[in-house]
């Protein structure tokens, strides 16, 4: 049987004062971690959260995202007579022939001109995204220089409210409506008519970047696919709507990701050394008792194991302490570029049971390296000068 | 009796026993060939000035250190040659140690610190309580297994040591000054226990001691000087 545990839980209570530097940094690396973790977590989840598993988009062949992508309206038409789009009551499909624009607009915050992004939309946005709901106001009319702004936009842009006129694109805008996305991407965009928006942008009649389409059901992404690809007179790709957001959040989650880690990893060797430092002390302080544990009959690798169970209790209680610390965050709105359109991009840190499984689990590696040396020096030690204090 | 005639029915026969350290290019003789034979039952008090090898000569006893050459065979056993592993493992069936400072573990209460030797055995959890029960009864202690080692005076704590020691029903006791941290009161009482487990509970005692009142107790002395064993007190070679 090993060491026990109590030895070990009551030795941390005894000297806890000294455990304090290794818990602490611990915690805050732990912390650190959680917090660009949920931030990589929450981006991805509000772009995620902009698709439904009921519609398709429908980009140019080979186009990785809408800002590379141009759709004709002949095209658009014939995907939209596919049996696979689903129709309104009056038997039209439900498509939303978009395109999208960045408009540089002064942040409420700074009074700095931040990216905003307006997206031209079909009078059946709203139709075949169910997530969005007017708050405030009407829908735009079509044909009119007028605008429907996301909640997000409304509280980071300056003069973003209801009534008033925004000018981009040569023109004033007024804004008649303000949405909810339910956190999805959408709250951060702003919804204009697409023909006005392209007028206003100088841009080709009838040119569209992308098409989003209401299935008739989920399972009919698979057909819809398999016929547009034998259509000679399409050349596009078709996506989940999901997939397509998934994909957009690739780049950008990683790359918190890896500098989330890359941050981590840094802090976590000052906190390995505190986790040392704490352990090398604990060590040199009970050789005697070490000793005689190893009289007794207890072998080098039990109190190896004894102490590693100790620096790894010290890291787990560091770690639950940030973990603590950081929760709050959860649901904390931010805003970020997003890289793939260059437009700001409101977002809410999302502390998922994963994220803080991870951060726990670092917490233990950094334990592990804390007490591995400490562990072996303490099995180390010539037992007989030990029993006597030397 | 503790001559060379009955080395074969001795409990410990120490034979030719050489320990060395180096320092720097300098060799310290620490012991010159040591004999030595002990039966079970005695009670051997080790006697001589700093220096002279007694605590080594203890340690090589108790499987805590190796001898640079010669055989310790204990119940006919030669541990000289053993692995460390497996003197570890030896130690834990065949030794009770009592230190000078009592060397118990001050996190831990009194059973607990008695049960630690029994965690090495295959003994189940009511056992283990009984054995310590037994045992703490045996060092009039019965009513302070609860306590911590704070809690303690030091003459009780020297008994909680010796309670550990004899949990196991170990071969013999190994004692490194056992009265050495108490005063006379309380190292009476402990001389009296050892006393005692050495002529009711028929146990084999070896004590390091540089107290003479404490020798006095034993039946066999043993003196070194030097790292050589001088006769022992009945004027017998060792």
């Amino acid at each position: 049987m090993a060491i026990p545990l109590i030895y070990n839980v009551r030795s941390i209570q005894g000297r806890f004062s000294s455990t304090l530097v290794a818990l602490f940094s611990i915690a805050g690396v732990v912390a650190v971690l959680i917090a660009m973790l949920a931030m990589a977590s929450g981006f991805k989840k509000t772009l995620v959260a902009s698709g439904s598993a009921h519609n398709a988009i429908i980009l140019r062949g080979g186009a990785t995202s809408e800002m590379e992508s141009s759709l004709e309206l002949e095209q658009i038409k014939i995907i939209g007579d596919d049996p696979r789009i689903a129709r309104d009551s009056a038997g039209r499909p439900l498509y939303s022939a978009e395109v999208v624009v960045i408009a540089a607009l002064p942040l409420r915050s700074s009074g700095t001109d931040a990216n905003v992004q307006i997206r031209g939309v079909s009078q059946d946005a709203l139709a075949i995204r169910d997530t969005v709901k007017l708050l405030k106001g009407r829908f735009f009319t079509p044909g009119l220089a007028e605008i429907v702004i996301g909640k997000h936009a409304q509280e980071t842009y300056s003069g973003f409210d209801l009534g008033k006129n925004i000018h981009f694109g040569g023109r004033d805008w007024s804004i008649v409506g303000v949405f909810d996305a339910g956190g999805s991407a959408f709250d951060s965009e702003s919804w204009c008519d697409a023909n006005v928006l392209n007028q206003a942008y100088k841009r080709p009649e009838n040119l569209f970047q992308s098409m989003t389409a209401r299935l008739t059901a989920p399972a009919a992404l698979q057909d819809l696919k398999n016929a547009v690809s034998t259509d000679p007179r399409l050349t596009v790709g078709v996506k989940s709507e999901i997939a397509y957001y998934e994909e957009q959040s690739v780049m950008i989650t990683t790359l918190i990701n890896v500098l989330g880690f890359l941050v981590a990893g840094v802090m976590g060797i000052g906190a390995i050394f505190g986790a040392l430092n704490t352990m090398y002390a604990a060590v040199s302080s009970r050789y005697r008792e070490i000793a005689t544990l190893r009289a007794i009959g207890f072998r080098g690798s039990q109190v190896v194991l004894s102490f590693m169970l100790e620096s790894l209790i010290i890291a787990f209680l560091g770690g639950l302490l940030g973990a603590l610390i950081i929760l709050p965050i959860n649901g904390y709105t931010a805003s970020t570029i997003n890289w793939q359109t260059f437009s700001h991009m409101s977002f809410a840190f999302a502390v998922t049971p994963d994220i803080l499984i991870q951060g726990l689990l670092f917490s233990l590696i950094l334990g592990f390296f804390g007490g591995f040396f400490p562990a072996l020096r303490a099995a180390r030690r010539p037992i007989a000068p030990a029993l006597r204090g030397l | 009796m503790t001559n060379n005639l009955h080395a074969q029915d001795a409990l410990i026969a120490v034979k030719n026993i050489h320990k060395n350290y180096q320092r720097g290019s300098e060799t310290i003789e620490v012991l010159r060939d040591v004999n030595l034979n002990i039966h079970k039952g005695e009670f051997v008090a080790f006697m001589g000035p700093s220096g002279s090898g007694k605590t080594t000569l203890l340690n090589l006893l108790g499987g805590l250190d190796v001898p640079t050459s010669g055989h310790i065979f204990i119940d006919g056993e030669d541990i000289a040659g053993m692995s460390a592993k497996k003197l570890t493992t030896w130690r834990s069936r065949h030794v009770g140690f009592i230190f000078q400072m009592y060397n118990l573990i001050p996190v831990m209460t009194a059973f607990q610190n008695v049960e630690l030797p029994l965690l090495l055995t295959r003994l189940s959890k009511s056992e283990r309580r009984r054995h310590v029960e037994a045992a703490l009864a045996i060092v009039g202690l019965a009513d302070r297994m609860s306590h911590y080692p704070r809690q303690l005076s030091g003459g009780q704590e020297q008994r909680v040591a010796i309670a550990r020691a004899i949990v196991t029903d170990p071969t013999f006791l190994l004692c490194d000054e056992p009265t050495g941290d108490l005063d006379r009161k309380s190292a009476n009482e402990i001389l009296d226990l050892l006393t005692r487990l050495v002529q009711e509970h028929a146990k084999t005692v070896l004590m390091v001691t540089h107290d003479p009142l404490a020798a006095n107790r034993a039946g066999t002395r043993f003196h070194l000087e030097k790292g050589v064993l001088a006769v022992n007190s009945k004027g017998e070679a060792p």
